[in-house]
């Protein structure tokens, strides 16, 4: 999505250094295997690798880290979520009430592992016909909306279903970057200032 | 503890005991040992079909649970689906069957019946409330596995369907190795036609080689949406790199076809219904049944 590819050159201190497109310094398993190759670990050896793409990385001085999580509350999930201190957590869902019994679970093993929930993101809320301009929401409507009254949480925004997204994360020019004045493009900022404006500010 | 949820699985010491976490007394006979029990367990199931997708958010729960309807929906055929995602079990809710508990008999667990031909089984039945979060590491998801094989009283199955948690993991392996004791038909991969997610698919295709799980076939899902407004078709997920039919041909691995994207099977779904029986003139259904059709 970022349009990355290769091994990571190594620093004098045996680090590796992030591929950097952008302007920002990506860090990923998909990096360090081929493409078409499964990873198919157990726990330890997926914990293993998650310290290596966290500690053993010349991230330099960095503002933002985002780490982009696997679905589900498991190893991978623990493991990052106690090793390493996270200022806040955003719950990515569509309105479904399938995909939200899955992002509620997620809020509670945040809460579990005292990692603050930021908020949540209702991603593929609605769909515009590019004939008609007639709008469905084809994933439900709403449904993130009910689950941050219930639960508490903010909501930080909602993300439309719209061609563009999908085509530039293809091609890897995220459409924030390419089409900065899309819909989409502003419906992602718009939830970017939110979250930020949620984060604590930093140590002096 | 402060987190007032479900005790039994909030334990995240990955050398808590299973047994405890588990209700009842029903293992005790069958704690048995490990493959032997197994074999024995399935040996009246007649057909084993493994689900799975690269990415979450595919569709392959859904695609699972309306495959076992449409099986179920010859009265002669006796249908068994199981949940192993055990972090997201969908499976209570798509089958209508949220809050229902799972009962203990002299013979083993009992899977929960939708109708007298489907029985399902999910961990989902044995959380005291949908909102628990089961957060476990890879060896206790294992031994939950192992249970549900082992311990659940299937009886005379025609087709067992396994959906599995997104992904290459600990739990795939894990039911790779525990069904090798008995046939397994093969997997069906389920993708959408979006390159990203094809990517995914062709990891998973080589992780079918590599513990030798025959693919039966690749379904590609959300492919083309019609509006319900001017009926036009759309591509919301437009195949730029040929979708997964190219892919497919490229990796010699049949299609089994393409459901379109209907907002009703969304709401069926959440609802616990039948969007095969709710909606039974969506194109998106006859996709569904042409696929059981050529799979039984």
């Amino acid at each position: 999505m970022m349009n990355l590819k290769g091994n990571p050159e190594l620093t004098p201190k045996n680090l590796m250094r992030p591929l950097k497109n952008y302007g920002i310094a990506c860090m990923s398993m998909g990096f360090l295997i081929e493409e078409t190759a499964p990873v198919v670990w157990r726990g330890l050896m997926v914990m293993s690798a998650i310290e290596k793409l966290l500690r053993q990385v010349d991230w330099g001085q960095l503002d933002y880290l985002v780490i982009d999580m696997p679905p589900g509350t498991g190893d991978v999930q623990l493991s990052i979520s106690q090793n390493i201190p996270i200022a806040g957590a955003v719950i990515i869902s569509t309105p479904q009430d399938v995909a939200l019994l899955d992002a509620r679970k997620g809020t509670e093993m945040f809460r579990k592992v005292h990692v603050p929930v930021l908020g949540l993101v209702q991603n593929m809320s609605v769909f515009q016909c590019p004939k008609c301009k007639h709008e469905t929401h084809i994933f439900g409507a709403d449904g993130v909306r009910d689950l941050a009254k219930t639960t508490g949480l903010d909501v930080l925004g909602d993300v439309p279903l719209q061609v563009n997204i999908r085509e530039t994360c293809d091609s890897g020019q995220p459409v924030v970057i390419s089409q900065p004045q899309s819909d989409a493009a502003k419906a992602y900022l718009k939830i970017a200032v939110e979250i930020v404006r949620r984060l604590p500010a930093p140590a002096a | 503890d402060s987190y007032s949820g479900n005790k039994t699985f909030d334990q995240t010491n990955p050398r808590a005991p299973i047994a405890a976490t588990i209700p009842g007394k029903c293992s005790q006979h069958l704690r048995a040992s490990g493959s032997a029990a197994l074999r024995e367990r399935l040996r009246g199931v007649k057909h084993i079909v493994v689900v799975l997708s690269g990415k979450g958010g595919v569709g392959k729960s859904t695609f699972s649970a309306l495959l076992a309807r449409g099986l179920a929906a010859d009265e002669g055929k006796q249908v068994a689906l199981l949940d192993v995602d055990i972090c997201g079990p969908s499976i209570p809710k798509m089958m209508g069957l949220e809050g229902e508990q799972v009962h203990q008999s002299g013979s083993g667990w009992s899977p929960v019946y939708v109708e007298e031909n489907l029985g399902v089984m999910s961990v989902g039945f044995l959380l005291s409330s949908p909102d628990d979060a089961v957060i476990w590491r890879g060896p206790k998801k294992n031994g939950l596995i192992k249970q549900f094989l082992r311990d659940v009283d299937w009886g005379e199955v025609d087709y067992l369907i396994v959906d599995t948690p997104p992904g290459t993991s600990d739990e795939h392996l894990s039911i790779v190795q525990y069904l090798s004791a008995s046939r397994v038909d093969g997997a069906v991969i389920i993708t959408t036609p979006q390159e990203v997610s094809l990517q995914d698919v062709r990891k998973e295709i080589n992780f079918c080689h590599k513990v030798k799980l025959p693919i039966i076939g690749v379904v590609e899902n959300m492919s083309g949406f019609i509006c319900p407004n001017c009926k036009k078709e759309s591509q919301i997920f437009p195949p730029t790199t040929g979708g997964a039919e190219k892919m497919c041909q490229n990796l010699n691995v049949s299609l089994l076809g393409k459901v379109p994207l209907d907002p009703q099977i969304g709401r069926s779904c959440d609802k616990g219904q039948s969007f095969l029986s709710e909606v039974p003139e969506s194109p998106a259904t006859s996709s569904y049944r042409n696929i059981i059709q050529s799979k039984s």
